[in-house]
Order: structure tokens, then sequence, then C-alpha cells
């Protein structure tokens, strides 16, 4: 599926989708090109500031573009934003909820602005609210309402309407790990049903848990776009070591520890950059303690004692270790050089 | 990949949106009516007490003055009404609540929105300004008014909730959240003292110079234009040239405003 654009029929299509703000050195966005099929499940995966936000955005009418077309059910939304807008719903990162009517009003409020009947929007309502457990808070406005809890009823909501095409913004940052699995689990049946599910996350493991494809974007680029396993595959390696080290070290380090047997490649791991600031470069490498991620194709564990070794010869000390599986941020660092955090 | 395509929108899609917000504004302002009656009315009442009653009772203001301060509190009312209604919800809603989204996300054009909420803030300044006429009755005992001055007073009364509107638009688009108290002290305060609503503009003539300032309010011409409705004996602008200057500034206001509204609505 992946790399192949159908102009026709696709429930969110963007090509060459840009945004440049005025005084902006660099494109917010620039040049995205992606779709997403019916019942899809789409991750736009990136540090803040890579542009995830903006590009939903533009897909929801909010943001102008400045060059190139976006889609909602093959509707532009530029030339036609009432018709993508009857169709789409949006879940923002901070609740913009009612804060004047109770969480039962704003369900049925947001109903009736999209022309659902009387009758039926009570009822979604009250189906609804009892799906995400809220029927017992039903009356009580948004003000007392936790972030989770506020997610719960900003998604309940946007389901009011029955959109086509669901936007969800970093649905679960900043909740707690039980609210967190609730939304997730709420997703994971929403995948089931025929909604477009389009979601913008940092969240690694959130984009390989629930994102039939996941777009990695950073500074306004997409720069790879394919199933996570498929993304993950690309790496080849069969597992991860990272090292840490008491100081800096140049590169003949890295070069030894890639000469090491079993060794595929070396990343040298940066700090994200300040918020990811679009155009921002990475921090210098010679002005931080080495940190370095090993490719393997073998075991991990039987790397650790040579690894050691070659710090060691080079006059640095071990600080930190640890093993792991290849996940997305590696594919994110192999991509960018830095971390997603 | 499935092929879907967007249905097409039902005619009267878009008005139905509009119509169900404005129901809500509605229905929150039904249910916190007490709330809505103390932030309308508390501020022309203790005028109209402290000027027209206290004032008057220890003979501090000539005999009439009580005439031609209530058409002055009218306007303020209405002009002022119709701004407070769009001025703070709308810095609150697109700096920190973002309530405003939901609504810009229905079904209709942007400029229904900001439609909405003019059409909602004209209900308003209405509602308050003829609470203001019982209330008048209550205090001074008799206030002025007279029935062939009525379709100017109307057309005045339109023209000054626009103007207010207008205001609250452009204030509510333009001020970022966390100058709202600057708001408050540099725009609001000296456009309600320099509306003529507590003095008529032509007995100004005595001091030149903030009778110039007055002449740039456009409160002032909806103050001198009720005054003309409700009091002609009292010297008074020519309403033609007040329904002439308040049409142009409803203009200018409006056009700027919806801007500012469109500016902050889409990116």
């Amino acid at each position: 599926m992946s790399g192949e654009l159908l102009h026709e029929g696709c429930a969110v299509e963007t090509i060459d989708l840009v945004k440049r703000y005025p005084k902006s050195p660099a494109n917010a966005v620039d040049g995205v090109s992606f779709a997403a099929a019916a019942g899809e499940v789409f991750g736009l995966l990136g540090p803040n500031g890579a542009g995830k936000t903006t590009t939903v955005g533009m897909l929801t009418t909010r943001v102008r573009p400045t060059a190139g077309a976006a889609r909602i059910g093959g509707v532009d939304v530029m030339r036609d934003p009432v018709r993508a807008r009857a169709q789409l719903a949006v879940v923002p990162q901070q609740s913009n909820l009612d804060r004047s009517i109770s969480i039962r009003d704003n369900l049925i409020f947001h109903a009736a602005y999209h022309g659902v009947p009387a009758r039926e929007r009570e009822e979604r309502a009250d189906e609804l609210l009892d799906q995400f457990g809220l029927l017992d808070r039903a009356r009580d406005k948004p003000d007392f309402f936790s972030g989770g809890q506020s997610q719960r009823v900003m998604i309940a909501r946007a389901l009011m309407h029955a959109p086509q095409v669901l936007f969800l913004d970093e649905p679960t940052t900043g909740l707690d790990p039980a609210a967190r699995l609730f939304v997730w689990d709420r997703l994971r049946e929403l995948r089931d049903s025929d909604v477009t599910l389009i979601l913008t996350t940092h969240d690694m493991d959130e984009a390989a848990l629930l994102a039939d494809r996941v777009g990695i974007m950073d500074h306004g680029h997409l720069l790879a776009l394919d199933t996570p396993e498929a993304l993950m595959r690309s790496l080849e390696g069969e597992g991860t070591l990272e090292l840490a080290a008491d100081r800096p070290a140049d590169g003949a380090v890295v070069d030894a520890l890639a000469a090491l047997d079993g060794v595929d490649r070396v990343e040298t791991v940066h700090a994200a950059a300040e918020n990811g600031a679009p155009g921002a470069p990475p921090p210098s490498a010679d002005s931080q303690p080495l940190r370095v991620r090993l490719y393997l194709t073998g075991d991990a564990a039987l790397l650790v004692a040579p690894a050691a070794a070659v710090l060691t010869e080079h006059g640095l000390a071990l600080q930190d270790v640890k093993l792991g599986a290849v996940t997305l941020e590696d594919v994110f660092i192999h991509l960018t050089g830095r971390t997603l955090r | 990949m499935s092929a879907i395509t967007a249905p097409m929108i039902e005619p009267g899609t878009q008005w139905r949106a509009f119509r169900m917000v404005l129901y809500r504004d509605l229905y929150v302002t039904w249910r916190e009516f007490p709330a809505f009656l103390a932030q309308v009315i508390l501020q022309p009442l203790f005028l109209l007490f402290v000027f027209g009653k206290v004032l008057a009772t220890l003979n501090y203001t000539q005999h009439g003055y009580t005439n031609l301060l209530f058409p002055g509190l009218l306007a303020l009312t209405a002009v002022i009404t119709a701004m407070q209604a769009l001025a703070f919800p709308l810095v609150a809603e697109f700096g920190w609540t973002k309530e405003i989204e939901d609504r810009l996300l229905a079904p209709m054009p942007t400029s229904y929105v900001a439609a909405e909420k003019v059409l909602f803030a004209l209900l308003r300044s209405f509602a308050a300004t003829l609470i203001m006429i019982p209330i008048g009755i209550l205090i001074l005992g008799s206030i002025p008014w007279r029935w062939a001055g009525f379709p100017l007073f109307l057309a005045a009364l339109v023209l000054g909730a626009l103007v207010g509107a207008g205001f609250g638009l452009l204030m509510g688009t333009l001020v970022r959240p966390e100058r709202i108290t600057l708001l408050f002290s540099l725009v609001f305060t000296p456009l309600l003292f320099t509306g003529c609503s507590q003095y008529p503009w032509p007995s100004l003539d005595q001091l030149r110079w903030f009778q110039i300032v007055t002449a740039c309010n456009p409160m002032t011409y909806v103050s001198e234009a009720f005054r003309g409705a409700l009091v002609p004996d009292v010297p008074h602008i020519q309403p033609w040239v007040c329904l002439v200057v308040l049409i142009f500034a409803v203009g200018v206001l409006l056009t700027v405003g919806l801007r500012g509204f469109y500016r902050r609505a889409i990116d």
C-alpha cells in the first residue's frame, strides 16, 4: 500500500502540502504528501515542532495552506470547507470543551451543529457517555474534569456526528497510565469501525500500537511512510545496544565499535533539539558525553563486554548500557540522528 | 483502498448550524439570567441612580438634567453591552478556553460563526437597553418618551448596537489574552466617558478640545440621536448627521473586525 497515492477515493489525502508562516525562516510543513484509506489508522510521528499539528490543521480547515492540496473524502478543504467539516471531527491536544454547559450538553450541541436530529442526538449522547464511562457525570460542567476525563469527553463529542475521519492530536499526552490505556482501548474499538483515524503523536509506542501505517515527520518533511513493522524491519538489526560514556569522544571510538563482530551500524545519539525547532541544528557531538546506539546482527548481551573494552581502550568509562529490540524510535534516530524527546 | 466520496451537503445545513449555535448562546444566557442582568444593567443603573437621582435630590444638577442624561445612558447601554458581549468572550475563546473551535468546525462558513456572534451581541444589547426603560421609570419616576421619535430611536438603537459589536469584534480578535486588563483601562473607560452619554455634544462649545475628542467616538452619535428622538428640545446634533456617521462607523468597524476574526479563526 505504501508509496501508492490514489488520487480518487481516499479518505484523507495531501499533495505537496506546504505551510509557511510569515517571518518564519523555514516552512512549518514542507511538501508533505500522503493518503489514508477509509478505515485506516494513520499515525504521524515526530517530535514537537515537526509540523504534525500544522498538517492536521490544514486538513481540518483551520490552517490555510501556502501551497499544495488537502482533501477529505475527495473534497478539497480550501475550496469547500463546509463539506469537508461535515465529515471530519477533531480531538485537540488541549481541552476546548464548552465550559458553560454540562458535558452531556457539550455532546448534544455538537451534534446539533452538525444537524443530527433531536431525538437521535439525545440517545447517542447517552450511549457514548456510557461507553466512555461518563454517564454518572453527564450533568457536570467540564471545569471539574481531569485531563484524561476531558480527553474522553472530547472523543465522545467527536463521535456524535458519526464523522468519516477523526483527527486526534497527541491523544494521550499528559494522561496517567490508566487513562492512557482507556483511550487506547476506545481507539482500538474505533479501528474496527469504518472511521479513518489520523493520529499525531510523539509517542512511538502509541504509533506502533495503534497505527496501520506511520509517517515519520521532522522539520516539516515526511521522512518515511510505511507500516510500523516494515519501518522497523528496514533497520535490519536483531537488537540494539545503547552505550553512554562519561566524556565526549572522537570518531575513532565510533569506528572501533562499528568494527566489532556482530555490529551492523553505529548511530551517535544526540539529545533532541530544543523543542525540535525547525531549522535548529542538532547540538554538536563534541560537546556532549559520548552516547551511541549499536544496531546488531546478533545477540546484544554478547556484545556488552567487547564494547565496554573498546571504550576502556579509548580512555572512556562506561556509564550506562541499554539492551533493546528495534523500535520506531530507532527508525527516527536513524532518519534524523536525534531522539524523539 | 476502498473508494469513498463525501456526501453532498444537504440544503439548509449551514443555516441549521448557525441557528443551533445561536440557540446555544441563548440557552446559556437563559440559564444564567441573573448573571446576565447584573452584567448588563448594573453600570447604567448606578450611573442613573447617582447622576439622575442622588445629585438631583441634593440639588447639584440643574432641573432637566435627568432628561438629557437618560437618553445618553440608553446609548451607553446599547453600545457597551454589545461590545462586552463580543470582546471578552472572544479574547477568552480564542486565547485560552478555545471553546470557539467546536463552532468553527461546524458545517458552516467561518463568516457565519462571526455573524452569529454579532447577532447575539445585538440581541443582548436590545434586551439590556429595553430593560433600562422600566428601571428608569422606577428610579426617576418618569422618563422622557416620545412616540414620534420612535423610528429614530429604533434606527439609532440598531446602529448603536452594531457599533458596539464592531468594537467588540475588533478588540476581541486583536487583543492578546495577557493584555485583557489593559483593554479595560485603555479602551473601555475612555470610550465610556467620551460618548456624550452624560452631557449633550453642542454644550461642549465651551470646551472645544473635548468636543473634538468626543466627535471621534461613535457612541456620541448614538447618544445624540437618542436625544433627538426623545428630548428634541435639548440642543443636539442633527439626526441625519448621526445616522450617516453611524452607518459609516458600522461599515468600518465590522469590516476590520471581521478581518480580525478571520485571522484568528484560520491560521
